[in-house]
């Protein structure tokens, strides 16, 4: 590392210290002198810890973020290359190593991915940034030819004086243009002038992802590397008894057996002698306190939960009085809905090199500044000594936010003081996730039946919690993320009351796409749409009326009804249903259109989706993302559930968790709604619709009310 | 000693002869591009090729590999020049890009064998899984890279 260089952040930071204003992003905290990176090539230089720009006007953009699919290695490059003025042909992204200069600047003092935060996190930020580096790279041109920094322009990385006709391109300005003060408000452009955000750019991250170049967890590689599988205890709560070293260690390529917590790790030279090493170790299970839980017995406590007495998650005046009127419209129904595991493509996976000095951890996951921590705290070295790179992660969901496989890693490489590349099987994956949480709920509504008034609603869920583990919540605490799409439901009932049953189940719970709205979404969306067959009005029509006050949720079912020809006559044997949920801040509103066969089995054609996320970065990504989160909430509620017999999940692998494929797909049209909002979720916010909108379509062709997950559950078959 | 012909080139690699094919390419020859998804065929991100026919390298034994020509994701084309690499690109597919290499390879292989497939050949075919849902786009690549742009 060059002197000039240390020197150069050292007076950015001190710059930082000084203003004390929304800075560059400079931070040395908890890191090495290379996580903030120069970029790859040579004759780069480092502008900040976001920005470094070659001699050929090239800008590498670090990351904050972690790319999982989701398109944030060319999302967040593009705002800051709007306000840069960078040529966007010539920007190159990275992802950033764990460091604090990549902390969110508001809402989350942490470098993580996760709660479709990535754009509405950073958008105003990395604008700051961007537009910030363009004035220092401004005014440094200006300074070297003596002329005033309001007559000097920028465009595609280069200053230019019109006046004089003199320019000159970033990469001969950054050297002079890092050592200026940053201003501290920078002047931002506006809306009508961007020129990148709202682009339908092409993504950064295709190229590699076409010739096997992209490097994902699974590919990392180290000198002196071995490769090593793990089997845990597939008891939730069991330990390890016993099992057979020896017999392990006999075999070719098997060098080491290393104890974890509820399971171990076999070291080789390859993943298959690894793999084969672990059955022979004959490991023999204590299965602990859960050995007689199963599915039927969970289902037993949450019924039994349903008339419990609860926390108060949600109270606005009193539905009790509504709903014991029997000259009121009453209408109560129990819905139920699944275990689910991610199943990201890439199992899991993380490479760790634990020396006497130092910990460098190579890791697809969603939460590099916690993996700093575990890191610093497995192997006693100070935070500063723990360097953590983020890979391309092959698929996330959630699942990536959680820290069992980078223990384990951290834990074989300490035992073996060498690199170790930890990869999980399939079987492993599936039956050790943080699934998404079972859950029932009983719904009770009252309705004027001459006015149509909506008088009472009332919510009761029985669920575990997330928060129980991740925030170790209190038991008088609601879990606010158990109850979202419930407490904040949108519709205008004029007393409303949702109350948290919680049940701690002894099945590891956790963060699974759009969390619980995914599960929320389906079963208010499906309770609304009884209650709109309930008083014979059009599910349409009837949401509008109780939305009247919500002008964004009015926007997407309007666009929606609008796009899907909701009111135009359907082709013989389709039918529609429609749903609309609010997550993550963005709304969304989706109708699908179905026919059901002969035979019984029902045809998903189309789901069209009306998306309104405000400020669109770039709409192809957009696009992509609600498509994708359709699908993913699809594939769920058409045959996705993990089920639990002695303590452990039955299901293994894909033959028994499936997903969609070619062939069971339906058309998906986006249409997004235009808006001047701040950005918000896109992830995310897809999936909560699909499920509801498809079930509600179900209901209006066969009269048959889907009230639980998944759809096979019922004998329905999707084709 | 096992022989193989991976992209044009020899190898000898000294093996268990049951190893899977996946991850002989993987971890002694350091080809990375193909991926493991399940190790039971399911999903299709080990597909290869073994004499251009698309194989699920996870679950077919190294030693029977030995006879064929071996093409990965990094031996479709020396530059992403494929006709289905270039689609890919058009189309801007990926989105995590772990099953790409398996799509990519399965899809190539359906287009040598049946240039233009029509939607329902495309769906009996191609049976690997994205859990990212980039299904539409990979759709529209097949028809862009077979040129019959979409129609069926």
């Amino acid at each position: 590392m060059a002197i000039s260089q240390l020197n150069r952040r050292n007076f950015l930071l001190s710059a930082v210290a000084t203003t004390g204003a929304l800075t560059l992003g400079i931070s040395l905290t908890g890191c090495s002198q290379d996580s903030v990176r120069p970029g790859k090539n040579s004759e780069t230089q480092t502008f900040n810890a976001f920005i470094s720009i070659a001699s050929d006007d090239t800008v590498i953009i670090q990351v904050p973020c972690s790319e999982m699919g989701q398109g944030v290695f060319t999302a967040l490059p593009m705002i800051l290359a709007e306000e840069l003025d960078a040529d966007w042909e010539k920007v190159t992204a990275e992802t950033a190593s764990a460091d604090k200069a990549y902390h969110y600047r508001v809402g989350w003092d942490d470098q993580a991915t996760g709660g479709s935060y990535a754009i509405a996190g950073w958008y105003a930020a990395l604008r700051q940034i961007g537009a910030a580096a363009r004035e220092m790279l401004t005014e440094a041109a200006a300074e070297k030819w003596g002329v005033p920094v309001a007559e000097c322009k920028t465009n595609k990385a280069v200053v230019s004086h019109p006046a004089s006709g003199r320019s000159l391109g970033y990469g001969a300005l950054v050297g002079d243009a890092s050592k200026r003060p940053i201003p501290e408000n920078p002047i931002l452009k506006s809306v009508d002038d961007f020129q990148i955000i709202g682009q339908p750019k092409p993504r950064k991250d295709t190229a590699a992802k076409v010739d096997g170049s992209a490097i994902f967890g699974i590919d990392v590689k180290l000198p002196d590397m071995l490769i090593a599988t793990v089997k845990t205890s597939p008891t939730f709560g069991g330990s390890v008894k016993d099992y057979n070293a020896d017999a392990a260690l006999a075999m070719p390529g098997v060098r080491m057996v290393v104890p974890v917590p509820a399971g171990v790790v076999v070291i080789a030279d390859s993943f298959w002698q690894a793999h084969k090493a672990i059955d022979a170790l004959n490991i023999i299970f204590d299965p602990g306190p859960h050995a007689e839980l199963s599915s039927d017995k969970i289902s037993e406590t949450l019924q039994m939960g349903l008339d419990e007495k609860g926390l108060v998650a949600h109270e606005k005046g009193k539905v009790h009085d509504a709903l014991k009127d029997t000259n009121n419209e009453i209408l109560t129904a129990v819905y139920d809905t699944p275990y689910l595991a991610h199943a990201c493509m890439e199992p899991m996976t993380c490479t760790a090199d634990v020396r006497d000095d130092f910990c460098h951890i190579l890791a697809p996951t969603q939460f590099p500044t916690n993996v700093q921590r575990v890191g610093a705290e497995i192997t006693g070295l100070p935070l500063e000594k723990v360097k953590v790179d983020v890979t391309f992660l092959g698929g996330g969901f959630g699942r990536r936010f959680e820290m069992d496989f980078i223990e384990q890693a951290i834990l074989a490489s300490k035992a073996a003081s060498r690199p170790i590349k930890l990869i999980w099987s399939r079987e492993e994956d599936m039956a050790h996730d943080f699934y998404r949480p079972i859950s029932r709920i009983r719904y009770r509504a009252a309705f004027d039946g001459k006015t149509g008034q909506a008088l009472a609603l009332e919510c009761r869920l029985a669920s575990p919690s997330i928060l129980a583990r991740v925030e170790k919540l209190p038991m008088d605490k609601v879990d606010r993320v158990m109850v979202e799409g419930l407490s904040d439901q949108p519709y205008g009932f004029s007393n409303a009351r949702v109350d948290f049953i919680r049940k701690d189940l002894g099945v590891p719970v956790g963060w699974w796409r759009s969390v619980g709205n995914s599960q929320n979404g389906f079963i208010r969306e499906s309770f609304i749409d009884e209650l709109a067959h309930m008083r014979s009005e059009d599910p349409y029509q009837f949401r509008r009326r109780l939305l009247v006050a919500e002008k964004r949720h009015l926007g997407v079912l309007d666009l929606v009804a609008e796009k899907a020809g909701w009111n135009d006559p359907l082709a013989k044997g389709h039918y529609r249903g429609i749903a609309v949920v609010m997550s993550f801040r963005s709304y969304v509103a989706e109708v699908a259109e179905i026919s059901v066969q002969e035979d019984g089995s029902v045809k998903i054609h189309k789901i069209t989706c009306a998306v309104d996320c405000g400020t669109v970065v770039n709409p192809g990504i957009v696009e992509a993302q609600v498509i994708s989160a359709v699908i993913y909430g699809l594939t769920a509620a058409v045959d996705g559930e993990i089920t639990i017999q002695n303590g452990a999940v039955e299901q293994s692998n894909f033959h028994d968790y499936p997903a969609l494929k070619f062939g069971e797909l339906p058309d998906i049209e986006v249409h997004i709604l235009k808006s001047a909002e701040p950005p918000t979720g896109i992830g995310e916010p897809g999936l909560p619709p699909a499920a509801p909108a498809v079930a509600n379509a179900i209901f209006a062709a066969t009269g048959k009310r889907i009230r639980s997950l998944p759809f096979s559950k019922h004998g329905l078959t999707i084709v | 000693m096992i022989s193989l012909t991976i992209n044009d080139k020899s190898y000898e690699v000294d093996v268990d002869p049951e190893t899977p094919l996946l991850w002989v390419i993987r971890d002694h020859i350091g080809f990375t591009g193909t991926k493991f998804g399940c190790g039971v065929g399911e999903c299709g991100a080990c597909t290869v090729h073994l004499d251009g026919a698309p194989v699920r390298s996870c679950s077919l034994q190294v030693s029977d590999a030995q006879k064929g020509a071996i093409t990965t994701i990094e031996g479709l084309s020396p530059d992403a020049s494929h006709p289905v690499q270039k689609a890919w690109v058009a189309e801007d597919v990926p989105q995590c890009g772990y099953c790409q290499s398996g799509m990519i390879m399965a899809t190539a292989a359906l287009l040598a064998e049946n240039p233009h497939p029509t939607d329902a050949e495309i769906d009996d075919s191609i049976t690997n899984i994205c859990r990212c849902g980039t299904y539409p786009r990979i759709r529209k690549a097949i028809h862009l890279a077979a040129g019959n742009k979409g129609e069926i």
